[in-house]
């Protein structure tokens, strides 16, 4: 008697059900507010001059004419009014009517259109979180305080990826971070873990027990080899919901000196050439599914070189630059394309590295949170959330800092 | 304290024309303006060269202006004006105008409103309305104004114990109005039932509660008394006006309007009180929009308006003769021209060239524009009182 919860079928016959985008035309300003929402951030601009916080965006300030500065705000509010859109003439929105939105007055000042959790109505308290809608852009959707957030809710299903009952594929189960994301997948309901099983053979040793777990399925996959990925793939047996990177080869050394080249060039092929092999066998995939997601474990590295781990370095920024890429290609099927970056992992590569070192576990459950929050970019431990912090605040000082 | 408003001596607004409506038009609206001078042409005999200003509504003469039309349309004017106010351009093309015929530089200004509205205009027009609507306001169910309103009309319901009756009333009145004017889209008879019972289209707004977008123009004439007198058009004396825009911004919804800010100085200067007024001509995209209108105008105190409308009657021959063609919720809205039938309807009453029945005895009409929701409010209000000269 199986205990997973049901995978979900296709008829095969059926028409295949179109998928739409919410309206996806924004502002210079509006993007810029996106960005940092990817980053799950709540931000609103506020002015240089006067301190007032303002929305929607804006390129001058409402009251002084001061110049505007994003700036993370308290996200509670109070719901003002409220409707439920039984007609639009917009096709995504068709699909999902009634849609309920609302206005809140933020407590940060401004006013906001909202989209409304279904539990809230007006004169109820509610945190606002900026999430990012179908179309890739920041919307602001008011929740009941966290803690009793109805999950189900349809609306807020739209902003971020279930797994309960999905197929998810790991590239690289094998790895200690691949299995911790083997086993958080599997304890969070997918109903089928695909496990990526990098040759060699070989045996499985602390990894037998989450690999052999009902509903884990381990496949022969290597994602620098075209055939390899084909088969694995053609192997999966229907849709396939989320895919998750985890493919990384880190080695130490620099460039001209202690650089290893032949161990340069299988980083790329794993980092940058297996990403691009993974994203087009994948991608059309995704695109027909109604919550389809990719995820990358990507170096905080790849953010501005390493001078101790130069050409892993190298190839995890080559990788960053095609997910940026992917993502937009993607953005058009509906499907998230998600990063999440790392420091030093306290696993068998990083021997040498002194903490603090990530566990893997909790990159697993960064990737978990990520797609249960619908949060495009992820930084998981102390050295990816300070890497992101200096390379945003001064990309040359950093750049410069570490490869001193 | 500002300086009071100067009296509109030496103007008169006259021939009000309406080019009739129609639910969609394969014409442009460059099309729909030449047929709202063609029927001047034949109403007050007018020829391009006769017309020395031209003031210009309109949501999809795109890529033209008031420029391209001037040339498209063979006038040479001397004061041009393009106004992008909606429901508001009616009240500010009448007040622009009339203090150019004022003080000379034209004499003769057409001020002209004209829409089309093809089989897919709304939903073009909605997809690239405004800045603020693109990314604050569209992202979140694209329900068009109808979801902007439904807020409004949920807070306002609130705030001041409005029924939907209430606004019912409104409406059913606004629909026997329309039962004799002929150009008016929907003329048959709306009951309370059937407004209770139409189906909801953002909550709390329901299917009566909206207008019918359409195709059409209106036109009307601002000179001197003496021009007027010659061509042999009846004419109408300014009183007063009023123009706010952006008003109260700190209101967390839109509960009042910008009519609020000026309205004493309104009735000080046009000399008369909300009494003495025959036919009340509000902007009316939604039944709420009127109640905060005959509140902000003074016909009621303010959170007075339930029973305001539960004690008058709004028919043509009521207390209050409300919207009496019908009004846009019945007559259609084409587009800009929205904003400038309250004019024209106003104007007709009072010069006693109605399309349907006359408001009996009326010599003083109240004209109320409200335009432009460029995101969670509509941002443009004006207000003028017009007296038949006689």
């Amino acid at each position: 008697m199986t205990t997973r919860p049901p995978k979900e079928t296709r008829d095969p016959v059926a028409r295949k059900k179109a998928r739409h985008l919410s309206p996806g035309k924004r502002s210079r300003a509006m993007h810029a507010m996106s960005a940092r929402a990817a980053q799950g951030r709540f931000v609103l601009q506020v002015c240089e001059d006067c301190g007032e916080a303002t929305y929607p965006p804006r390129d001058a300030c409402p009251v002084c004419w001061g110049e505007l500065d994003w700036e993370d705000q308290p996200n509670g509010a109070t719901v003002l009014c409220e409707t439920s859109v039984r007609v639009s003439t917009n096709l995504y929105f068709r699909d999902h009517l009634p849609w309920r939105m609302g206005k809140v007055a933020l407590d940060a000042g401004p006013v906001a259109l909202v989209h409304l959790h279904r539990s809230l109505g007006p004169d109820d308290r509610a945190v606002v979180r900026a999430m990012l809608d179908r179309g890739g852009n920041a919307a602001l959707f008011a929740l009941p305080s966290p803690g009793d957030i109805d999950m189900t809710d349809p609306q807020l299903r739209e902003f971020v990826v279930p797994i309960t009952g999905k197929t998810v594929l790991v590239s690289d189960a094998r790895s200690a971070i691949g299995l911790e994301v083997v086993k958080a997948m599997h304890a969070a309901g997918a109903a089928l873990v695909v496990a990526g099983m990098a040759p060699p053979d070989r045996r499985l040793g602390a990894g037998e027990e989450v690999l052999s777990l009902e509903g884990v399925q381990q496949m022969p996959l290597d994602i620098t080899d075209q055939t390899s990925l084909s088969e694995a793939l053609s192997k999966v047996g229907g849709p396939l919901d989320i895919v998750i990177n985890t493919a990384r080869y880190v080695r130490a050394g620099g460039v001209s000196s202690g650089g290893n080249l032949v161990d340069q060039r299988h980083a790329f092929d794993v980092s940058a050439m297996g990403l691009s092999r993974l994203a087009q066998a994948t991608g059309p995939m995704l695109a027909g599914r109604s919550h389809g997601a990719f995820v990358d474990l990507i170096s905080s590295d790849a953010l501005i070189g390493s001078a101790n781990h130069a050409g892993f370095a190298a190839a995890e920024a080559a990788r960053l630059a095609l997910l940026q890429s992917f993502r937009h290609e993607m953005r058009g099927g509906g499907v998230r394309v998600m990063s999440v970056f790392t420091g030093p992992v306290d696993d068998e590569h990083h021997q040498k590295v002194p903490p603090p070192k990530v566990a893997p576990r909790r990159i697993a459950s960064a990737i978990v949170d990520a797609l249960t929050q619908g949060r495009e970019q992820t930084c998981v431990g102390d050295v990816a959330q300070d890497a992101m912090a200096r390379w945003l605040d001064d990309p040359a000082l950093y750049a410069r800092e570490k490869n001193l | 304290m500002s300086r009071p408003q100067a009296p509109y001596d030496g103007v008169a607004v006259c021939a009000p024309v309406t080019a009739p409506y129609v639910r969609f038009s394969n014409e442009s609206a460059h099309w729909w303006a030449g047929a709202a001078l063609r029927q001047l042409r034949e109403d007050a005999g007018l020829a391009p060269a006769d017309i020395d200003g031209f003031c210009f509504a309109s949501f999809t003469a795109g890529p033209d202006t008031a420029v391209g039309m001037a040339q498209h349309l063979g006038l040479t004017p001397r004061w041009l004006d393009h106004l992008p106010t909606g429901g508001a351009s009616g009240v500010m093309a009448l007040r622009r105008a009339a203090r150019a015929v004022q003080c000379g530089d034209a004499e003769l200004v057409v001020c002209l409103a004209a829409d089309t509205n093809a089989i897919d205009s709304f939903r073009h027009g909605l997809a690239n309305f405004s800045r603020f609507s693109q990314d604050a306001v569209y992202p979140y169910g694209f329900g068009g104004p109808n979801a902007t309103f439904a807020l409004i009309t949920d807070a306002y319901m609130r705030a001041y114990d409005v029924t939907r009756e209430d606004f019912g009333k409104l409406c059913v009145a606004q629909r026997a109005n329309a039962g004799s004017n002929p150009l008016a889209l929907q003329r048959k008879p709306l009951t309370m039932d059937a407004y209770m019972g139409a189906r909801p289209i953002a909550d709390p707004v329901h299917l009566f509660d909206c207008v019918m977008p359409c195709a059409g123009a209106e036109a009307f004439i601002v000179t001197t008394p003496e021009i007027a007198a010659s061509r042999g058009l009846p004419a109408a004396n300014v009183l007063a006006t009023i123009e706010r825009h952006n008003a109260f911004p700190d209101d967390p919804v839109q509960l009042r309007g910008g009519w609020e800010m000026d309205i004493d100085s309104f009735w000080q200067a046009s000399g008369i009180t909300p009494a003495d007024v025959d036919c009340l001509q509000v902007y009316d995209d939604y039944p709420v929009i009127v109640a905060m209108q005959i509140e902000d105008l003074g016909f009621c105190p303010k959170g007075a308006v339930a029973d305001f409308i539960r004690t008058t009657s709004f028919t043509i021959d009521g207390d209050l003769p409300l919207n009496t063609n019908g009004g846009q919720l019945s007559a259609g809205q084409a587009g800009a021209a929205g904003g400038f039938q309250n004019m024209t309807e106003g104007l007709r009453q009072i010069l006693r060239q109605p399309l349907g029945e006359q408001v009996r005895d009326a010599q003083i009409a109240l004209v109320s524009g409200f335009g432009l929701v460029n995101y969670d409010r509509g941002v443009c209000t004006g207000a003028a009182a017009l007296r038949a000269q006689r």
